[in-house]
């Protein structure tokens, strides 16, 4: 099931929607790192890791062994396609004008202003409380996404391995880039990534969970999509047009709207 | 107790259904939809993934329009 489109698709998903998460997690930890100090932030993100070691393990194990494949196939597949579609319904909102762009800048202001003003904070053995806190969080929640598109794409694609490898190599992108230039990653091109993620992510759903329905046929099978795994292909073709189609079609209604009336003579 | 597992709750909504309740709402529908046809054994597996995969583009269809109406309005 890894080879050919599937393998590619499963490590390039992966790969970018990890790398979006961990510049926005990597956003927060630095914030917190210059204004609240690194020792905290760093704590922070060493106890959010562990935390996500354990929710990894736990659900990754349940999932692979207590579902039969099929239902796996169905369940995993109608989150994924949930989540998908939500990512690409706010790209192709972004994209035509209609919601605001993801700015790290703005995100790593707002994260910095709000450290300076928190006060009466809680020390612990030398750590900051709400350094830890809002590390601990921000890694937390961000990982969490990448956790669940790991297991997803993974336990599917039947390699959590290559799943994880894309994963761990955005991170390890991540963190090298922001080490080195030491400020918000704001130069990552988030936006259109996200719009590529959305896409692969509702790809993906759609091709598993329609898959998955055969579960409820006589002698409960996937589904068959007409040319097989080649259908995979089809349908990133038909959503990336549909969404290049809805930012188009959305543009122009948002132009015609901010268009002053014309006043008769 | 009580608190954290409404907290864990309230939590995975958000994940999973996000600020759009149409788009998980619709998606299950159109599956269900798809079960019943699939159990039925009426259609060809070909026809059925067409089929679910045209409602799964409507239901897009709706949540996107209805997005930007909302973000025309403010």
């Amino acid at each position: 099931m890894t080879g050919g489109a599937s393998g590619v698709g499963l490590v390039v998903s992966t790969f970018l929607a990890s790398a979006v998460e961990f510049v926005e997690a990597f956003t927060i930890v630095l914030a917190m790192g210059l204004t609240r100090g690194w020792r905290s932030a760093l704590w922070g993100v060493a106890a959010a890791v562990v935390a996500l070691a354990a929710a990894t393990a736990v659900f990754g194990y349940a999932l692979a062994r207590w579902l039969p494949e099929s239902a796996l196939q169905l369940g995993i597949g109608t989150l994924l396609l949930i989540f998908g579609l939500q990512w690409l319904r706010k790209a192709i909102l972004r994209a035509a004008g209609l919601k605001a762009l993801h700015d790290e800048e703005a995100t790593f202001r707002e994260e910095q202003e709000a450290a300076r003003a928190a006060a009466g904070t809680r020390y612990l053995g030398g750590i900051d409380g709400f350094g830890f806190a809002v590390s601990f969080k921000g890694v937390f929640l961000e990982g969490l996404e990448v956790v669940f598109i790991v297991i997803t794409f993974g336990l599917n694609a039947g390699s959590v391995g290559l799943a994880a490898a894309g994963a761990i190599a955005a991170a390890v992108l991540v963190v090298v880039a922001g080490v080195l230039v030491h400020r918000p990653l704001a130069q990552v091109p988030e936006n259109a990534i996200k719009f590529a993620v959305g896409l692969l992510l509702t790809t993906f759903g759609t091709f598993w969970a329609t898959e998955g329905l055969g579960v409820f046929a006589a002698d409960a099978k996937p589904l068959e999509w007409p040319g097989g795994d080649v259908a995979l292909l089809v349908v990133l073709a038909a959503w990336t047009a549909f969404a290049a189609i809805a930012v188009r079609l959305l543009r122009r209604t948002a132009a015609l709207r901010a268009r002053p009336a014309e006043v008769a003579p | 107790m009580r608190r954290l597992l409404a907290a864990f709750g309230r939590f995975c909504w958000d994940f999973v259904v996000g600020d759009d309740w149409r788009i998980a709402a619709g998606v299950v529908a159109v599956l269900a939809a798809g079960a019943v046809v699939v159990a039925s054994g009426a259609l060809d597996d070909e026809v059925v993934t067409l089929l679910v995969g045209a409602g799964i583009a409507i239901v897009a269809t709706v949540s996107i329009v209805l997005g930007a109406r909302r973000a025309a309005r403010g």
